[in-house]
């Protein structure tokens, strides 16, 4: 897993991103594993609230209605940013065509 | 980066076990139409235990209950099986992708269209040389040809990227450049792997493991080209050689991420060990895979912290971790011991304070090799 290599300005919370349909997640202790059937990149979210985030995004407009509705508390969305900016550029998210 | 700051490393959290594996290789079948002298699960012969069609398709259908992304089938010759595209198209159907391992020999020019038409699909081709005097000097008269000639169908039909597959030897590890340019050519990815004391290989193995020197030249080879080369992540003992961690996962999977079900359905911590010591349980017994996976006493044993035992003073512990299971078991060395490969020379000393004893190393359990040493028995087990 590659450290996203813009960090200054957010990518991704603005934007409607959905599960890639190609990606599998499946539960773990740690978080949870996403499979992607086509590049076969595994990759490990290793937070329970990452994973509560990524499964609810098809619910919401936006990234961060997402994670508003998740109750991510403020301080901690940089991080998420950053997170679900990597996971958008190893393709596991992708951007809602509706 | 995750979002989790101060949780423990991945590394650590994989060591307590998964849901369910990452990395399940399955063994179709012990019958092989070659005879290699390191074959990890001494194949040859069929075994007339082996899992029926209806039980295979019960266990996929389990792994598919799993959620396993993927399985690695292998053998034996897995396409010796009459129901290899049966198993494969079952298997993918459930969304369970398929990397499969092959010397290519059935490979014809329709197999290679039929495999170069289905999705989730990989194919790996095993060749241990770039030419074939060192090639067929392991892998058996004619087999370098072989590999070659699937290569070609696999290309002219269109496959895409296949892998060639090599197990690290000290007579080809001149050849990982030439590797890297045959793969190259067929646009394909190239794989290596640690040969290991197991099955056959135990026989073997003090002829082929690569010297010490050798050792760093691997390192050496993998830091200037490991992010292009899949390793299975099986050289992490070479860790302790540098401050740069070679890429990928360095720890031992074995029952935590990894493990396998043999031909006839038995489960083991990782295709390395099969050897009762390691069995779990096996698919036909009452709860079937999941159970084992989750529950068996072998399993959970391995999940738990390790000892760091005869490594616990060593300063490159942390980026080598003991080394691989498997490669101390077959050689006689304690599994709390050095790896009989370790960097630091410890391993030589181990094994010869563990052949100077009154033990003998451990024997693989299952042997189907087709030139059996002992007189096969009849009766039905
Ligand atoms: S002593 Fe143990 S930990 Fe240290 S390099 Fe050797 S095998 Fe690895
Ligand atoms: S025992 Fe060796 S081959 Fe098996 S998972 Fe562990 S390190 Fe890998």
């Amino acid at each position: 897993m590659e450290c996203a290599a813009s960090t200054d300005a957010s990518v991704v919370l603005d934007s409607s991103l959905d599960l890639h349909p190609q990606v599998a997640l499946r539960h773990e202790p740690f978080g949870a594993l996403a499979y992607h059937y086509d590049t076969r990149k595994l990759v490990f979210l290793k937070h329970p609230d990452v994973v509560r985030v990524v499964r609810s995004l098809a619910d919401h407009a936006t990234v961060a209605d997402a994670l508003a509705a998740c109750k991510i508390d403020k301080r901690r969305w940089p991080s998420f940013d950053k997170a679900l900016t990597s996971l958008y550029e190893s393709e596991m998210l992708h951007e809602r065509s509706n | 980066m995750s979002a989790a700051t101060n949780a423990p490393t991945l590394v650590e959290q994989l060591k307590g076990g998964l849901d369910a594996p990452i990395c399940l290789t399955w063994e179709l079948t012990y019958a092989c139409n070659l005879e290699c002298v390191h074959c990890l699960s001494s194949s040859g012969r069929r075994d007339p235990r082996e899992l029926s069609t209806d039980e295979a398709k019960a266990v996929l259908d389990e792994l598919h209950d799993l959620q396993v992304f993927y399985i690695n089938i292998g053998g034996g010759e897995p396409m010796i099986r009459r129901d290899f595209f049966e198993l494969v198209e079952y298997s993918i159907n459930k969304g369970i992708g398929v990397k499969f391992s092959t010397n290519g020999a059935f490979i014809d020019a329709d197999k290679a269209r039929r495999l170069a038409a289905m999705d989730y699909l990989d194919i790996q081709i095993s060749l241990d040389g770039t030419d074939a005097v060192t090639n067929d000097a392991v892998r058996g008269s004619g087999s370098y040809a072989t590999a070659i000639q699937a290569m070609e169908r696999l290309r002219d039909a269109g496959f895409g990227e296949f892998k060639i597959s090599v197990v690290v030897t000290r007579h080809n590890v001149d050849q990982l450049d030439e590797f890297k340019a045959l793969a190259d050519s067929f646009g394909a990815q190239l794989r290596i792997t640690r040969l290991r004391p197991s099955g056959r290989g135990a026989d073997s193995w003090h002829d082929l493991h690569p010297t010490q020197p050798q050792q760093r030249q691997i390192y050496d080879w993998l830091l200037a080209h490991g992010d292009n080369v899949l390793t299975g992540d099986s050289f992490f003992h070479l860790n302790a050689l540098g401050d740069e961690a070679l890429p990928g996962l360095n720890m031992c999977g074995a029952g935590r991420v990894v493990c396998l079900i043999d031909p006839i359905g038995d489960v083991y911590a990782c295709p390395f060990v099969i050897h009762d010591e390691f069995k779990a349980g096996s698919v036909r017994d009452t709860g079937g895979f999941s159970s084992i996976w989750k529950h068996s006493e072998l399993f959970t044993e391995l999940r738990e912290p390790q000892s760091a035992g005869a490594c616990a003073s060593c300063g490159s512990y942390d980026a080598c971790q003991g080394g691989c299971m498997a490669a101390k078991f077959f050689v006689g060395i304690p599994l709390d011991g050095p790896d009989p490969e370790c960097v630091d020379g410890y391993g030589e000393a181990a094994m010869l304070s563990a052949s100077s004893d009154d033990v003998t190393p451990p024997k693989p359990m299952m042997d189907h090799s087709r030139l059996a040493r002992v007189p096969v028995k009849i009766s039905a087990r």
